[in-house]
């Protein structure tokens, strides 16, 4: 008997010590990359960092600001794209689709979840690439077709699934009398998602938006195979830019020679870190607080 | 001339069948109260009259409904001017996530009325028939929530008045509610029944005793009996709906 | 037919519309990764490791980042299953308040959105004050920092579906809360944590980010756990990145191959998790 008292005292003491280091684990990383971003802000303010466009490291010039943009403009381009395609959907699979239809679109727009993203970087590289050359071309815009809108439309589609399968519960849990009350006064079915259905799901559709904004704008394999990687703040959508992460992946690791280019590279990922923590804690706090 | 004639109507869910060829016919300007114990089906007879019902999954109708000898399967009708003609008050309130004032315009609104005076005066008209204007005129932006329960079930029906229905279906109206409001929704009902044809749906005897012209019985989804209230609460033919009125086990 | 009708008929279109545009970006990812892959695919690519000049469009196949591909999933899914478990497991109302609970909860749910090459970076970092070279190892220990919420939010959600009662019935027993959790609730739960293992190996071994300097890149096979190991998804990303059309070609394939790999994978949780249902009480 006493024997089995310590096994259960033992592992509740050992199951609690892993979850709280689990837990902290976010801030031991952050921790982590401020430690080793610290010798670049000391030497550099951070706001020169942020705004300045001279990216030299080996005259120890680290301007992030071209890659800021780099990463928001096709952040922003992926949005525009997936936030109305996904809330149609997403409307049109939890209020129209018969219930068959349901249960096959469902699974299939899971897939595209599960879908590595080298194989959207080689989806992007064959197919949306070639597309927007050649389309740009025959409207008199030159490009290499590697640009801002090849990010932004693969990003847009990796997205899908994530923003799609959180609205479409966010949807369905509105109860049904919301939907009964508003019929039965001689609403269509279109008033009443508009006015009663969405407006009791806003938050967490938003909810929704703002963990898809956080995964895009984090993701880096597929967008670094479509964006062409030119450290220029673009200046339209057909141009290249090179996101903040494709500019760790790419160069973290090999050129740890040169002073302050880890550092400075570990700043660029503090600062992705710390963005994407607040969107997704702020859309877990949404999502949480309507009772999930 | 009746308002409303139900002929062989047929409703099952899957392998379910709730309700068994029923038919009845309900009179004008009259409160017609079905009773009949719980899961009978009472609530399904209510909601195949506006087809709300059709909006479930599996779910099969057959028979017919009339209203104004219009048939209301009929694939030509227009399903959101039906149901504007007919409202329904639930059993729980179902206030929509907006304020006071929006909840009873919202119905008008939908319908293509924009200007804010007229809007005004609709609100206020059907506040009043509810019952509830005294008590929230000064607070009409508020959001509907923050009503009590009661006050909410009164603000559910002037939301539904407030379309001009011609009937009002009540399903259980005043089962959730305490005794105050439950009274005051039934002296609502019982002064409204001279311009509005209005169904209620219950399983308290009292209630209906109370409220009823003509009373319709449903046991296990057949309509037993039905009639004027006298026949069937003093006089009833049928062996079950004796029983049931007078408090017997049905079974 | 008035106005209100004509905009529900326009959105509905809009909407099948969206829904056709979604499921065909569906469709057009694996239709042309299943093109361009099916014709650069052989025999020769899954049976041989690369061998030198591989990059110069010589012999060999990626043998060797299949396998490794393998090691470096089972791996990692292995560990944070080892993890996943306690702590799935200690957000039950027997170990910790609610409130507690949900603290964790919501910790790891955001550590579920942190990008893959933040644990990438942050691991080689962690790998050169220890003095590691890029290795098998280390991209294990990368991928489970990746799989880790995935399999403990999964778990702890097919928990929370565990009967009440069906704990009770361990408890009056006089069990203890180990044996009743280890013991009982395991087997309850078993095709959740089945489902979960596929997610999170599907998860692992698609994700190129977080191995990129943590697993190194080889043309072995590794022998042990200090060896650099090649990958799959990295060997997409590099043959993609040269200069030669033929190498390229390879990359199609490489990405088919992946691809296949994580579709089984998908499919096969659905169809586990109904299979392994056996001992579940509902």
């Amino acid at each position: 008997m006493r024997v089995r008292k310590v096994i259960d005292g033992v592992s509740e003491k050992v199951m609690c010590s892993v979850t709280a280091a689990v837990s902290f684990l976010v801030v031991l990383i952050a921790a982590g990359l401020y430690l080793k971003a610290r010798p670049i802000m000391e030497i550099t303010p951070i706001k020169e960092l942020l705004t300045s466009s001279s990216w030299h490291p080996l005259k120890g010039e680290f301007g992030f600001y071209p890659f800021l943009m780099g990463t928001f403009w096709v952040t922003f381009l992926a949005m525009i794209f997936a936030i109305p395609i996904c809330l149609l959907c997403s409307i049109y699979i939890s209020e129209y689709a018969p219930r068959k239809m349901r249960d096959v679109i469902k699974p299939l727009i899971d897939l595209l979840a599960g879908i590595p993203s080298v194989v959207y970087g080689v989806f992007g590289v064959l197919a949306v690439v070639p597309l927007i050359r050649d389309t740009a071309h025959r409207i008199n815009i030159s490009t290499t077709g590697y640009s801002v809108l090849a990010g932004g439309i693969v990003l847009a589609i990796m997205v899908f699934p994530i923003i799609i399968s959180v609205s479409v519960e966010v949807i369905q849990s509105v109860p049904y009398e919301a939907r009964e009350s508003s019929l039965s006064l001689g609403a269509t079915q279109w008033q009443t998602v508009k006015k009663v259905v969405l407006k009791k799901a806003f938050p967490g559709i938003v909810a929704a938006i703002i963990l898809g904004f956080s995964r895009a704008f984090g993701e880096t394999m597929a967008v670094l195979m479509v964006v062409g990687n030119v450290p220029q703040v673009p200046h339209s959508i057909f141009e290249e830019a090179y996101p903040l992460t494709a500019l760790i992946a790419n160069n973290y690791g090999e050129m740890l020679s040169v002073p302050l280019y880890d550092s400075a590279l570990l700043l660029g990922a503090l600062i992705l870190l710390l963005i994407v923590l607040l969107f997704s804690m702020a859309a877990r706090l949404i999502l949480m607080r309507g009772g999930r | 001339m009746y308002h409303i004639t139900i002929k062989g109507l047929n409703v099952s869910y899957g392998n379910h069948h709730v309700l068994k060829n029923v038919s009845l016919e309900i009179p004008r300007n009259k409160i017609t109260v079905i009773i009949g114990p719980s899961g009978c089906g009472k609530t399904t007879l209510l909601k195949s009259l506006n087809r709300l019902l059709e909006l479930q999954e599996g779910v099969r109708i057959s028979g017919s409904v009339l209203v104004d000898d219009e048939s209301v399967y009929d694939p030509k009708v227009d399903v959101t001017e039906l149901r504007k003609k007919m409202g329904l008050l639930s059993q729980r309130p179902y206030p929509l996530p907006m304020s006071i004032f929006d909840n009873v315009a919202y119905g008008p609104r939908i319908h293509g009325t924009r200007k804010r005076k007229k809007l005004n005066e609709i609100v206020e008209k059907n506040l009043r028939a509810a019952g509830l204007w005294e008590e929230v005129k000064d607070r009409l932006k508020s959001p509907a929530a923050s009503l009590s329960i009661g006050q909410q079930q009164r603000l559910c029906l002037a939301r539904c008045l407030a379309v001009s229905p011609e009937i009002i279906l009540c399903d259980e109206p005043t089962s959730a509610l305490d005794p105050f409001s439950a009274q005051k929704i039934e002296e609502t009902l019982s002064e409204l029944k001279t311009d509005y044809t209005i169904v209620v749906v219950t399983h308290n005897l009292r209630r209906a005793r109370r409220l009823a012209d003509y009373v319709g019985f449903i046991f296990l989804g057949e309509l037993i009996e039905h009639g004027g209230k006298k026949d069937i609460f003093e006089n009833p033919k049928d062996e079950r709906t004796r029983r049931y009125i007078s408090g017997e086990s049905y079974l | 037919m008035n106005l209100r009708h004509v905009e529900e008929r326009c959105f509905k279109v809009l909407m099948i519309a969206a829904t056709f545009i979604i499921l065909g970006s569906l469709f057009a990812v694996i239709g042309v990764i299943l093109v361009k892959g099916a014709g650069a695919l052989s025999l020769s690519m899954i049976t041989q490791t690369s061998k030198g000049g591989y990059y110069l469009g010589k012999e060999g196949g990626v043998l060797n980042a299949i396998v490794g591909s393998l090691y470096l999933a089972f791996g990692a899914t292995a560990t944070s299953l080892l993890v996943s478990l306690p702590i799935a497991f200690c957000l039950q109302r027997e170990y910790v308040k609610a409130r507690t609970a949900n603290v964790v909860r919501l910790s790891l749910d955001v550590l579920w959105g942190v990008p893959s090459i933040i644990y990438g970076v942050f691991g080689f970092t962690i790998m050169l004050l220890l003095g590691l070279r890029a290795s098998l190892l280390g991209g294990i220990v990368a991928l489970t920092l990746l799989e880790l919420p995935i399999m403990v939010r999964a778990i702890d959600e097919v928990l929370q579906m565990v009967p009440r009662e069906l704990k009770e019935a361990s408890y009056t027993l006089g069990a203890t809360r180990y044996e009743t959790m280890f013991k009982v609730v395991t087997r309850q739960i078993l095709p959740g944590i089945i489902s979960a293992i596929i997610l999170a190996f599907g998860r692992g071994i698609g994700d190129a980010a977080s191995i990129l300097f943590t697993a190194g890149y080889t043309d072995h096979i590794p022998s042990s756990l200090l060896d650099p190991v090649a990958s799959l998804p990295l060997a997409v990303f590099f043959q993609m990145g040269t200069p030669f059309p033929e190498v390229q070609e390879r990359a199609y394939a490489s990405a088919l191959i992946l691809l296949i790999i994580v579709l089984l994978l998908t499919v096969s949780s659905r169809l586990f998790s109904r299979r392994f249902a056996k001992f579940v009480i509902r």
